[in-house]
């Protein structure tokens, strides 16, 4: 679904990604792990075509990224940020409306899609004429997924999407989000640093470091077998206590 | 305070046609300046390079004052609605670039990145977003621009733009409190209710806020067009000193003798010349001897009826000084009726406009006259002294020096001149006082701002040159002890004036002329 081949992306000398080639599969959801600024956040962000890259490629469902142009691209990929991302001046209903609407539906169709998509997130419909500093968090959060799926997207980037809640909420609200139907057929890329999160939710872990691609593969993998003692490190999540 | 009510319901119409023009030009200004200043400020929010300079300039020329940005572009626009409005556009770009682009700077990034991620192109992203987040803060700064500009724009009536300022600076010229506070009331009511629906407005959250902001940009254009309202209809436009419009002896003096009506725009009177110069206007008010009269070609209307009391110039003198210096008397007079408001307008002219010092100028007047003679004897024989003073204002400053003249060379006095005793009242305590022997004073200012008699002794005194000229001197002489020597010749007084080329071409000669002008259809 998506094929990375040898991406690189200089900010001004520095080398924010170095050379990453990943694959990702049809409905499968990817986690790119790593430290902050270890370049996962710029991976998923080329991915759309938010920040071009230096070099590379680029291709989801067999087409180079570049062909076509960013904003009428992005409109067929769903893209989900920390706290959801709302505009305070739409409603919720105007919200998830918003890329149906840059995509031309009928009103008709659009209502119908908020409709569903709020029953399954099994939201009450007075939401919908909500605004976001009206919501909870964890409400934000949803409406913000529902944004994102509103127009049936293939594929689905998130950036630390359960960033804002407290891990209480975030560990509720991702397990009831990833229970939907509609995501478990969609290609995700998510982005995390939270370990617990990225083994819960990856088919595959992509593990990133210093820009450049450390191991990737299925969460057992990177438990069991690590490419080094940084991805061993950094998946022990368990607490130690320092010693007395 | 009924004396208020009762000025405020004289002048109902000119009162309404201010506020009219007021709200025009605050309006009309303020359109402009959101035309200019709201993309302007996007554009800097998107080109971060340019904002430093962009509001830079902008803040430079907030920072002029009202009154001098007038200044810079008198020169370049002229008088009238030119000028004004650009003053206040330029006075209402400011905070409507600067809200415009910190409303927009100030929008999220995260939202911004998020509207992006979701597929809106670069025009979508403003209007869709930002535009309507920064809305609240553009509004803001719509806000303190109209407030602004309605405080500005009573400066418009310095360039005969109109507003609510033709009463103000009015009633300051005339010392009227009621009619300073009949403009002043209004133009406060105005920004302080501008500023209390703009603030409603802007409190306003999401969809209303933006219904509303978009209905009040609807509405600038309708009420800018307030500016057009008030009817300029005159087939001659006049403009009128603040002064001369309000003084019994003025333009009301004018109304009731001839029957004249004009919608004057009112304008500070040393502009007036300018503008009819410059023929924003065909008929301005002003004094029979200026020397623009000559400059500009100017025609002064005759005055058969005498609508403006005489202003003959005499000296006038302590009878003290009378008597201690006999000679003085026969001397000053001599110059009876030689200085007449032609040679007087003329004198005026080569001193103010050909920077022919006075001195020269009384020189060579007093050789044409035949009353000049080198000193007739040496300085250090003259042993007594006789003090001239002045007010301040050309006329006066080349009188004194023909008197300073005409002494010298007619007997031994020697001459000291006092110039710029500021206006009438300290000229005349200078001379109550003994601290000057004489000096040239107006028939009509003796008799109304010194004597000042109850209304009904004025009322039964004919407004001739002659009997004005009998009363003050009989009134000085009994209360003062002062004496009116004889009239120079030439009347400074108030006047109609048009440019001599149109009023040729229209057959107006005298202001009656004009009133039978303006009555044909």
């Amino acid at each position: 679904m998506i094929e990375i081949t040898d991406l690189t992306k200089r900010f001004a000398g520095q080398t924010a990604v170095d050379g990453v080639s990943l694959h990702v599969g049809q409905g499968e959801t990817l986690v790119l792990l790593g430290t902050s600024g270890c370049g996962k956040t710029t991976t998923l962000k080329m991915i759309n075509r938010l920040i071009e890259p230096t070099s590379g490629s680029i291709r989801v469902d067999g087409i180079d990224v570049r062909q076509q142009p960013g904003p009428e691209f992005r409109r067929r990929i769903g893209y989900v940020i920390q706290d959801g991302g709302l505009f305070p001046h739409y409603t919720v209903a105007e919200a998830i409306a918003t890329v149906p609407k840059l995509l031309g539906w009928e009103p008709d169709a659009i209502l119908e899609r908020t409709r569903e998509l709020i029953a399954k997130l099994q939201l009450p419909e007075t939401i919908l004429s909500r605004y976001p500093g009206e919501l909870s968090g964890g409400q934000r959060q949803r409406i913000g997924l529902a944004r994102a799926l509103a127009a049936k997207p293939p594929v689905v980037l998130m950036d630390e999407p359960f960033g804002a809640l407290d891990p209480f909420t975030r560990r509720h609200v991702r397990r009831e989000l990833f229970g939907l139907n509609e995501l478990r057929e969609t290609t995700v890329v998510l982005v995390t640093h939270d370990v617990s999160e990225a083994l819960e939710l990856a088919d595959r872990i992509a593990l990133m470091d210093k820009g450049q691609l450390i191991q990737i593969g299925p969460p057992d993998d990177l438990l069991n077998q690590p490419a080094t003692d940084f991805v061993r490190e950094f998946l022990d999540n368990k607490p130690h206590r320092l010693p007395d | 305070m009924t004396n208020f009510f009762s000025f405020v319901r004289d002048h109902a119409d000119k009162l309404l046609e201010q506020t009219l023009t007021h709200i025009g030009l605050t309006f009309l200004s303020l359109l402009v300046a959101l035309l200019i200043g709201v993309p302007l400020g996007i554009l800097i929010a998107r080109r971060q390079r340019l904002a430093g300079s962009v509001l830079g300039v902008a803040g430079v020329l907030q920072t002029v004052p009202s009154v001098a940005l007038l200044g810079f572009l008198i020169p370049v626009l002229g008088i009238g609605v030119g000028p004004a409005l650009v003053a206040l556009f330029l006075y209402a770009l400011l905070p409507i670039i600067r809200n415009t682009y910190v409303g927009i700077t100030e929008v999220s990034p995260s939202v911004k990145e998020a509207a992006r991620g979701l597929g809106m192109t670069p025009n979508q992203v403003l209007t869709r977003v930002e535009f309507p987040l920064a809305l609240p803060v553009i509004f803001a700064g719509v806000r303190t621009a109209t407030v602004i500009n309605v405080g500005v724009a009573t400066l418009a009536a310095y360039v005969a733009a109109g507003g609510l300022g033709e009463f103000i600076f009015s009633g300051i010229a005339l010392s009227n409190v009621n009619m300073m506070l009949a403009g002043a009331i209004p133009a406060a009511l105005l920004a302080v209710g501008f500023d209390f629906g703009l603030a409603r407005l802007q409190q306003l959250s999401g969809r209303k806020l933006r219904v509303g902001a978009l209905a009040f940009v609807i509405l600038v254009p309708f009420i800018s067009a307030f500016y057009l309202l008030p009817g300029r209809q005159d087939k001659l436009v006049a403009g009128f000193a603040h002064e001369f419009y309000g003084r019994a002896d003025g333009y009301p003096g004018l109304q009731k003798t001839y029957g004249l009506h004009l919608q004057p725009r009112l304008i500070d009177q040393n502009l007036m010349y300018e503008a009819i110069h410059r023929e924003q206007v065909d008929i301005i008010s002003g004094y029979s001897t200026d020397g623009r009269i000559n400059a500009f070609d100017l025609l002064v209307l005759d005055d058969n009826r005498h609508a403006f009391p005489p202003y003959a110039a005499a000296p006038v003198i302590r009878k003290a000084t009378l008597i201690r210096y006999p000679d003085l008397e026969p001397t000053l007079n001599k110059l009876a009726g030689k200085l007449t408001d032609s040679i007087m307008t003329a004198l005026n002219y080569q001193v103010d406009y050909q920077k022919v010092s006075s001195e020269i100028v009384a020189r060579n007047f007093l050789t044409q006259v035949g009353l000049h003679k080198p000193g007739a004897g040496k300085s250090s024989e003259r042993t007594e002294t006789v003090v001239v003073g002045t007010k301040v204002f050309t006329e006066q400053y080349i009188l004194a020096e023909v008197y300073r003249q005409l002494i010298e060379g007619q007997t031994n006095l020697r001459v000291v001149t006092k110039t710029g005793l500021g206006g009438t009242q300290i000229c005349f305590d200078a001379l109550r006082t003994g601290t000057i022997d004489f000096y040239p004073e107006y028939t009509g200012t003796g008799l109304l701002v010194i004597l000042q008699p109850p209304v009904k002794t004025l009322q039964q005194l004919p407004m001739q040159t002659d009997s004005v000229y009998q009363f003050v001197q009989q009134q000085f002489q009994a209360r003062y002890q002062m004496d009116w020597l004889k009239p120079l010749g030439f009347n400074n007084s108030y006047c109609l004036m048009m440019r001599r080329e149109q009023a040729r071409q229209l057959g107006i000669r005298s202001i009656e002329d004009l009133v039978q002008y303006l009555a044909r259809k």
